[in-house]
């Protein structure tokens, strides 16, 4: 875990790498190709890379009308813009007609730092989760982040994936393996288990490693994709270690500790706490600070992980 | 043969209205005499085969005109005139607003205003990138073009030099709250879309020969797409609900229906 990449560095490589393969895919940005890192794609593919300038909007609707005609459009602006401003065209014209779009969005989360709370979207899961047809993926790290990118070029149908701004520890090798619906179990243990999504995989493991030193043995499964989520994996973590913590780098309303809590009620219910934002928005900062103040470090991932243990 | 045609729709708007007992009649038949050139004359499809891959396109980006599209797309043969009954009718194929998934001739789901004419810039742009000899077409509403949306689309496809998009306003002059002017003004609309880099062309939206000639005339214009402003009479040809707001969204009872039908000529 000592190398560090950000996932939104794996995208855009693995974007120029599928476009070799893949003359379907084509990419639009609206305006942050730098950032997003489809400037890769627009230097390899000029031809297959549209800059639909700061129109968000305009932006899906183009990419579901690539769509109709066969092509697979990889679609990148900041997760904000994405899935909050241009939620009802992904809404109505991509998810509603099931089209191939892929919306790829980057600068989720706290950790975009200094820009601030209006850029920190602490809520897309939820929105994207809950339109119909739409599969919503994080992955945690470089490697699972550009194998997200294969999975959901062969995927027939609309997707909403999320990258992040800062560098991160690469967790997987390369020889992982990726399937969308398919949750991983990182790490074994049978006291608890921690179901971590994107950044949140590598502070569990940390978690897991502090827990450890106090004779607790926890299991990490890091959650990729958030819908279709893997039940299974879920009700056996809970049957096999009667206690459950969620963590996501998200609002604790209606993401990953939703998706995971309506699971475990409906099969298995056992105690479980969620970390995440509580019900808040960011504000500027670095993004260690950050992740400390809003109480998402490794540290608060162990503390919860005893306190739910306590309630066993 | 066009008149015969366009009758043929009008009629079909009136009786899958009436029989789904709500929908947009007005702004359907102000549409009528476009979709019959553009369906009967102009575009290249083939209702045997909906998806063929060089058909041209037509995207109804005024969703809530669907009973429009469908009597265009019944009298055209994509499917039965019967399906046209069951208009907004539980399980039927004919929903309030088009459905792509479900409704064969139907390109773009649509409803949202603005968001079909979005994508017709993207079918634009696939085609050319293809190069493909495929045009686009996409309706809009003279109320939809309030929407922000539109205009992002509308400066996406000059700046992508769209002469393979054609864009046609419906150019009725009413809205749901009343007239255009009262509601949000939109003029001076050909300014508008000259200033965004379009070809604008002006015509009476229910002259054949005019909607004809400035259809073939926008196929010319290069390295700009071109919107065609139809002036158009909403609810034109049932003289009782021509210019009548109140028929943007209300379905005919039993007696206005067979007074509609009896103008247009002729009973069921």
């Amino acid at each position: 875990m000592n190398n560090k990449i950000a996932t939104r560095e794996a995208y855009g490589k693995a974007l120029v790498e599928l476009g070799k393969v893949n003359e379907k895919v084509v990419v639009l940005d609206a305006d942050l190709s730098k950032s997003t890192k489809t400037a890769a794609f627009q230097k390899e593919f000029p031809n297959r890379f549209f800059n639909m300038g700061i129109a968000e909007q305009n932006l899906m609707g183009t990419a579901a009308g690539f769509a109709t005609s066969e092509k697979i459009p990889f679609v990148s602006t900041f997760a904000m813009f994405a899935s909050g401003r241009a939620f009802e065209i992904i809404r109505n014209s991509i998810g509603y007609p099931k089209l191939n779009v892929k919306v790829c969005a980057t600068h989720a989360g706290i950790t975009v730092g200094e820009d601030g709370a209006s850029h920190q979207a602490l809520e897309d899961l939820a929105c994207m989760r809950a339109i119909p047809n739409m599969v919503v993926l994080n992955p945690a790290d470089a490697v699972s982040a550009k194998k997200a990118v294969f999975a959901m070029a062969e995927y027939n149908g609309p997707v909403y994936a999320r990258f992040g701004r800062a560098a991160v520890p690469v967790i997987y090798d390369e020889d992982m393996n990726f399937e969308i619906g398919k949750g991983i179990e990182v790490k074994e243990g049978k006291d608890a288990a921690i179901i971590a999504t994107g950044i949140m995989v590598a502070e569990a493991i940390k978690a897991r490693e502090i827990l450890s030193k106090k004779g607790i043995e926890v299991r990490v499964i890091d959650m990729h994709t958030i819908k279709p989520i893997d039940e299974e994996i879920l009700i056996k973590a809970a049957k096999e270690t009667g206690a459950i913590v969620t963590a996501e780098e998200h609002n604790i309303i209606g993401g990953l500790g939703s998706a995971v809590a309506e699971v475990l009620v409906e099969n298995y219910p056992i105690p479980m706490k969620r970390v995440g934002t509580l019900d808040t928005f960011g504000e500027s900062g670095k993004p260690a600070e950050l992740m400390k103040k809003y109480a998402l470090t490794a540290e608060d991932i162990a503390k919860v992980v005893e306190e739910v243990i306590n309630k066993k | 043969m066009l008149k015969k045609n366009a009758t043929e729709i009008r009629k079909g708007i009136i009786k899958a209205v009436h029989a789904a007992g709500s929908g947009h009649p007005g702004g359907s038949l102000s549409a009528a005499d476009i979709l019959t050139v553009l369906y009967f004359y102009k575009m290249k499809v083939d209702p045997k085969n909906p998806k063929w891959e060089e058909r041209d396109r037509f995207v109804l980006s005024k969703g809530h005109a669907a009973p429009v599209l469908y009597a265009t797309l019944a009298e055209k043969g994509f499917f039965s005139k019967e399906e046209l009954l069951k208009l907004r009718h539980i399980g039927a194929m004919l929903q309030g607003h088009p459905d792509m998934k479900g409704t064969p001739g139907v390109e773009m789901s649509t409803g949202s205003l603005g968001q079909g004419f979005s994508c017709s810039i993207g079918m634009a742009l696939a085609a050319k990138l293809d190069k493909k000899d495929i045009r686009v077409y996409a309706l809009l509403g003279d109320g939809e073009v309030q929407e922000g949306i539109v205009w992002e689309a509308a400066m996406a496809a000059s700046h992508y030099k769209l002469d393979n998009l054609t864009a046609i306003l419906d150019f009725n002059g009413l809205q749901i709250d009343g007239k255009n002017e009262d509601v949000m003004n939109i003029h001076p609309i050909k300014e508008k879309w000259e200033s965004f880099g379009w070809h604008v062309l002006e015509i009476d939206g229910h002259s054949f020969e005019e909607i004809i000639s400035v259809l073939d005339k926008a196929d010319e214009i290069k390295d700009k797409p071109t919107m065609i402003i139809a002036k158009t009479i909403k609810g034109k040809g049932v003289s009782f609900m021509e210019n009548q707001v109140g028929w943007h969204g209300t379905a005919p009872k039993d007696d206005e229906k067979e007074k509609a039908l009896k103008e247009l000529g002729g009973a069921n």
